[in-house]
């Protein structure tokens, strides 16, 4: 995974609170058995309409995500952040996220920042009023930048950390087998186990 | 302090805590599917890794399979390589997999069930956000994106952050023709579709106890639409009743039975939150908007957006009846339907189709519409065939196909067309979710079955 330490960009107003899923990517896009290609399904729904956030020229560049609350709800389908990155986004700010949709995202390296919805409406209407805006979001020092102001977000340690070295979990995981290894010894017998079939 | 059943669950999982980490936690159970897997599998792959344990894993063929002509080639090719891929990835590293025409076929939260492979205590997860619905039988059950897939193919293991713990109170009696499925939609008509986010739901009460394990599935099955990726059930006579005499049942019945008495919330446990919801009051439930939090009682009318206080929620409910084509006022069944959809991991199961064609039998659908009636897996089919539920189906006019997720979700043919409107069993009434411009509106199988009969959403007592 790609280190993520600072981006520098510009915003993207995305003015529609419970974004689910299915509006990031619909299902009928999910048939790619490959990690690459899912923008093309990125808000499929409303990329026909040319009053579209995406499709204004002013934030063609856009590679921050600033979206109503309640981003991601629904399937727990990981297209949806690979459609996001795969279109260019690094970043996405909103007042709340649904649990898998940011579980994902941090996982897969899209930073999922969560501000109070009264800096959510402050930074839709500085981008709407200039869509030049650069917006810095600072891993290291936890904070969002733009013109004079610099706003803190949370993010557990351990996750900034995972984000910042750009280290896969995984491999984490995997230096503990041996824990793994006496649990699964202590383990019930009576679990279910799915082979041998029974039947 | 006592502790909650959540949190006993979780407390017997934890492979390995450290301050300031997540905790590391054992998975019992993981079911796979072909959307969700294939990058995970190349994931494995390309690290030269292996899946840990094949014997707690399988796959069913459920989200992108067609439900007509399944003894022939997938038509879609792009499908047709989805489900190929997962056949490939099974063979490949040693996993069992029920594929289209097996009896054991279908949607993975009615499998697991029914192979007697959901049993309490248990963590289980998918890479589908309605894992919940194993929480019926007392199992920490949650969806999982595709890393984590791989992640638990690997190691059989995640790194979990602890969710906090929510108590969802149903006292009293439900009326005849309220089901489990208008619990639900109060349920997150009530608290909303952000309400649960974080937490791990337990659903408790004398209306709870009272459901059949079905029934409770369809609770659980829809914890993630008020944002709670988990919710649960404790354990009782009734669990224990359906998982005996299923395959892959504890040998050891007895032991396990000991084991499983011990999954309840302790009296003095503390819940961060508590929700309570009266059964007596309930009426059966429908949505009239885009999410699933847009619910009323069948009998109310479409609300006018103008009337709710919230800026953000009067919004969303401009934008939804502009999407659903509805103006404020409309009695709710005066509503005209197109399609109606009876399946899904929500509503899918025999006893939803027995209740359906239990209001169908001897009559004929409105000339008007369409009804697709789609068994939860192949099994469920085969018992309904059995019990001559899909005659009735059949002679009342209705569709009766093989099993998948189907129109839930519209990623097979099974779709809306535009501005088609549903009334569908399922758990998502998104914008198009069943279909691109399709409207849907979510109901219980009795209100999908009288409202196949008289052509507008209605429930049985309509009849």
């Amino acid at each position: 995974m790609e280190k993520f330490i600072k981006h520098i960009g510009t915003g993207v107003p995305l003015r529609r609170s419970n974004v689910d899923t299915d509006q990031i990517i619909p299902a009928v896009y999910l048939k790619r058995v490959t990690r690459s290609g899912f923008e093309d399904g990125l808000f499929a729904a409303w990329r026909n309409d040319p009053e579209f956030v995406l499709n204004k020229d002013d934030y063609k560049m856009g590679t921050v995500l600033i979206a109503g609350a309640d981003f991601g709800t629904g399937s727990s389908r990981e297209h949806a952040v690979w459609a996001l990155q795969n279109y260019g986004f690094k970043v996405v700010i909103s007042s709340r996220f649904a649990d898998i949709f940011r579980g994902n995202s941090l996982k897969g390296g899209l930073l999922t920042i969560i501000l109070d919805q009264a800096e959510v409406e402050t930074l839709w209407a500085t981008v709407e009023a200039d869509p030049s805006t650069a917006i810095t979001v600072d891993l290291e020092t936890r904070t969002v930048g733009y013109g004079s102001k610099s706003l803190a977000f949370d993010i557990d340690d351990y996750t900034r950390w995972r984000l910042m070295e750009g280290l896969d979990d995984i491999g984490l995981t995997l230096k503990q087998t041996d824990s793994i290894d006496s649990f699964e010894k202590k383990r019930s017998t009576y679990k279910p186990t799915t082979l041998p079939i029974r039947s | 302090m006592g502790k909650t059943l959540a949190e006993k669950i979780w407390a017997e999982h934890v492979v390995r805590a450290a301050q300031g980490e997540p905790d590391l936690i054992y998975i019992d159970l993981h079911l796979i599917h072909e959307v969700t897997s294939p990058q995970a599998f190349d994931g494995l792959r390309l690290a030269g890794r292996t899946v840990r344990r094949p014997d707690l894993t399988i796959a069913t063929e459920d989200h992108n399979v067609p439900t007509l002509n399944i003894d022939k080639p997938i038509a879609d090719p792009v499908s047709k390589l989805q489900v190929d891929t997962l056949r490939a990835n099974c063979a490949e590293f040693g996993l069992r997999i029920h594929s289209l025409g097996d009896k054991d076929q279908g949607v993975v939260h009615v499998v697991g069930p029914q192979l007697g492979f959901t049993q309490p205590g248990m963590t289980i997860v998918c890479g589908d956000s309605h894992t919940s619905t194993h929480g019926a039988f007392g199992a920490l059950a949650f969806g999982i994106g595709t890393s984590e897939v791989e992640h638990v193919l690997a190691t059989q293991t995640l790194p979990l952050q602890r969710p906090k713990t929510m108590a969802i109170n149903v006292e009293g009696s439900l009326k005849p023709g309220v089901t489990s499925k208008d619990i639900i939609l109060a349920i997150i008509a009530k608290i909303g579709t952000g309400g649960g986010q974080g937490y791990v739901i337990e659903y408790r009460g004398s209306a709870i106890r009272a459901l059949s394990m079905e029934s409770r599935m369809t609770v659980c099955n829809m914890s993630i639409e008020a944002g709670a990726r988990a919710g649960l059930i404790a354990p009782d006579q009734t669990t224990f009743e359906y998982i005996k005499g299923k395959p892959h049942a504890p040998e050891d019945f007895a032991a396990a039975v000991s084991y499983w008495e011990t999954l309840f919330t302790d009296t003095d446990a503390q819940f961060d939150v508590e929700v309570n919801l009266n059964a007596d009051e309930l009426e059966p439930f429908v949505t009239w908007g885009t999410n699933p939090g847009q619910g009323l009682p069948l009998n109310s009318v479409v609300p006018n957006p103008a009337d709710i206080a919230d800026s953000e929620a009067r919004t969303a409910a401009e934008r939804a009846l502009v999407y659903m084509g509805l103006e404020a006022g409309t009695p709710l069944k005066k509503i005209a339907i197109d399609t109606v959809f009876l399946g899904s991991c929500t509503n899918g199961r025999i006893e939803d189709l027995r209740a359906a064609a239990d209001v169908l039998k001897g009559k004929k659908i409105a000339s008007t519409l369409r009804m697709l009636v789609v068994p939860g897996s192949a099994r469920v089919r085969l018992e309904a065939e059995a019990e001559g539920l899909d005659k009735v189906f059949l002679d009342a006019g209705a569709e009766w196909r093989n099993a998948g997720c189907s129109m839930c979700l519209g990623m097979n043919p099974d779709q809306l067309a535009v501005g088609e409107r549903s009334a569908s069993t399922s758990n998502r009434n998104f914008e198009g979710r069943q279909g691109k411009g399709g409207r849907t509106h979510l109901v219980s199988p009795l209100v999908a079955a009288a409202t196949a009969l008289r052509g507008t959403l209605s429930s049985p007592a309509d009849l």
